[in-house]
């Protein structure tokens, strides 16, 4: 009895075994081919930047082959890099992205602390209209808010449009209630019996965000501040709608309004410009990666 | 340390009552169990002696001090959760340290009752070492560590072995015990397994539908159950129940199982149980032990009677018996070599001076 069963499984588990290695094979060959597609789709606008810019303007206007260099040139890159106004720019989009993200963990670290932890009266509510908040698009508030600060500065004599400063106020409507959505997630997957044990342990709420909560959620954290740091530093409608005189541009914005010229399109220096601009956020990813990935609640609780 | 009482305890969660007026002293450096069933209200107490939920209603003393309105960490109590709750960041030394770096004690101090805890745990060379990098045998001695160098006056147990196996769940029990031994610091302890009760408890209480059923130690709660629900409980194999009517015969008492099965009852069963009315529906109670293989031997209150068995267990030491009597299923502790075979006919004896009555309409034992 007992060896006839086992003669019946024997072929069956193998055939079983035999597909679903051949079933991975193709999965595998699948995940491949779609994911060279999509590197050759994402990694061909980089590219061509680099191409460009480093090409002089003659050499992009001649007919040539637009994706070969043939005298490689790095005159777009010292003209850039010696012109007080791009200097500018990166120092005003640097001074933005550092206290916008400031301002938005300042924020949003407590507040979702507070919207995962302490259960009040309509903080469920609450917690949803956070998100709520990110979903209405800054294309359909920009004028109500534009109006906002003209009327502000009318009644109070404080002009704080045309100041690059003005995006401090501005670009946390765009990150807080995210980072605050995304902490919420991180800080409710935090055990309840850690900080029970904390509180037990003498720890008031303060520091049990300072000395557990963040520590333990800090891949959720850094998620944020990426997620901060490219809001803010990308955006593109605000400070283009905010601020016009050319010492408050951030980048984004600097390069397109200076480096367009009527129907002039200064293409060397533009590309460069924008590569020179996603270095701060390429740098900052491939540092903070291995910090984002590692999973730090590991061992907290059985599991 | 202190003594904990706890006075008409209430606890409502919107419609549900979860806790349902429970007074409970417990005296210092006692170590009290608090068993049932999953949703019997017992970690619900557990966690509002510890400060963790608010009490609906009552009053909640440690050290003769209300502390209804005290929270967690002014009460000075140690908490060790179900699944340790360690903080995942730190080593196992900085785990246990939190709370007296917390308070700023002298880092001498500090690093003293650290030291002198893990001695104690046998956790000495994994004091640098990060949660995740233990068993969960060594992390939950790492709880308990972090427990003991507070030296608090209450410590609260969360079903602290429910997570480990067998084996180790044995092993940390008796640690559990050694500790408490050390320390002698007031213990609230809950489980919903019963044998952990036993073994650990100076007093188990055993809780039901967030009511008390009875207070008391390991060994009168296994021999004087109060109610049907204790007598189940606690014990394994649980007791037996077997319908019953009490009936006079000349002057004596005796008990009728069946049409064919009918005991005459000890002389002091018979004085105790004389002012029950015959007509009332009763349940015999009686422990598996209590129903062995016939002797040759005739002994006073062991009454012999002939069983079909249903299902044999040998164990080794001993086999488990299960038979069907007045349609329950009857367990009895036979010895391996009485013959017990299943669907066998066995001579067995009832040892009635180890009886129990029941009513089988209130539940309670007579």
């Amino acid at each position: 009895m007992t060896t006839l069963t086992i003669d019946k499984a024997g072929p069956t588990r193998k055939a079983k075994y035999g597909s679903m290695s051949r079933d991975r094979a193709w999965a595998l060959r699948w995940s491949y081919f779609f994911l060279i597609i999509f590197a050759i789709f994402s990694l061909t606008p980089p590219i061509y930047m680099l191409i460009t810019s480093l090409k002089s303007s003659a050499e992009i206007s001649a007919a040539t082959n637009p994706w070969w260099v043939f005298h490689p040139t790095l005159e777009n890159y010292v003209g850039l890099l010696t012109s007080n106004q791009f200097l500018r720019f990166f120092w005003n989009s640097a001074m933005v992205s550092i206290f916008v993200v400031t301002i938005t963990m300042l924020i949003s670290v407590p507040a979702a602390f507070a919207l995962a932890r302490m259960r009040f009266w309509g903080s469920t509510v609450l917690a949803t209209g956070v998100f709520l908040t990110y979903l209405i698009p800054e294309t359909l508030l920009f004028i109500p808010l534009f109006k906002m600060f003209a009327v502000f500065g009318d009644f109070t004599g404080i002009q704080l449009i045309n100041k690059w400063y003005v995006l401090l106020i501005l670009y946390p409507t765009l990150t807080v209630p995210f980072c605050t959505w995304i902490m919420i997630g991180y800080f409710a997957s935090i055990p309840k019996e850690l900080d029970e044990a904390a509180i037990i342990d003498g720890a008031s709420w303060f520091q049990t965000l300072t000395r557990i909560f963040i520590p333990v959620a800090l891949p959720g954290l850094i998620a944020a501040t990426i997620f901060a740091f490219t809001v803010s530093w990308a955006q593109f409608l605000y400070p283009l709608v905010f601020t016009t005189s050319t010492d408050q541009l951030v980048m984004p914005v600097g390069i397109i309004t200076t480096l367009i010229k009527g129907d002039v399109f200064n293409w060397g220096q533009i590309m460069t410009g924008a590569l020179l601009g996603a270095a701060p956020p390429l740098i900052i990813y491939a540092f903070l990666m291995d910090y984002y990935i590692a999973g730090l609640t590991a061992g907290a609780t059985k599991g | 340390m202190a003594e904990v009482n706890l006075r008409k305890v209430v606890k409502r969660y919107d419609e549900v009552e979860a806790v349902r007026g429970i007074d409970l002293d417990i005296a210092d450096h006692e170590f009290v169990v608090l068993v049932g069933p999953s949703g019997c209200g017992k970690s619900t107490t557990l966690r509002m002696i510890a400060g963790l939920e608010d009490i609906s209603d009552g009053d909640i003393m440690i050290g003769g001090d209300v502390v209804n309105d005290v929270p967690p960490k002014d009460r000075d109590i140690a908490m060790v959760f179900q699944n340790y709750a360690l903080y995942p960041h730190m080593t196992v030394a900085e785990n246990m340290s939190f709370g007296l770096r917390l308070k700023r004690y002298p880092k001498a101090e500090i690093k003293a009752r650290v030291d002198e805890a893990a001695r104690m745990l046998d956790i000495v060379e994994l004091i640098d070492r990060k949660p995740k990098q233990l068993s969960g045998g060594q992390r939950q001695r790492v709880a308990m560590g972090r427990a003991i160098v507070r030296n608090p006056k209450v410590f609260l147990f969360d079903e602290p072995l429910s997570n480990l196996d067998a084996k180790l769940r044995v092993q940390m029990r008796i640690e559990i015990k050694k500790v408490h031994q050390k320390v002698r610091t007031t213990t609230v302890y809950v489980t919903h397994d019963q044998v952990e009760a036993m073994t650990l408890a100076d007093r188990v209480v055993v809780m039901n539908h967030g009511r008390i059923e009875q207070i008391g130690t390991p060994t009168e709660l296994y021999h004087k159950p109060a109610t049907r629900f204790v007598a189940s409980f606690i014990g394994s194999p649980a007791m037996n129940f077997i319908p019953c009517r009490l009936e006079d015969a000349g002057g004596k008492v005796q008990i009728r199982l069946s049409d064919k099965i009918v005991f005459p009852l000890p002389a002091a069963q018979a004085a105790r149980y004389q002012k029950i009315p015959r007509t009332d529906k009763l349940l015999l109670g009686i422990r598996p032990e209590h129903v062995t293989e016939a002797s040759a031997h005739v002994e006073p209150g062991i009454e012999p009677f002939d069983a079909v068995l249903d299902v044999t267990e040998p164990m080794g030491m001993e086999t488990l018996i299960y038979f069907t009597m007045q349609g329950a299923q009857v367990c009895g502790r036979v010895n391996p070599n009485a013959g017990a075979k299943d669907g066998a006919p066995l001579r067995l004896a009832v040892d009635l001076n180890n009886m129990h009555l029941l009513n089988e309409v209130t539940g309670a034992v007579l």
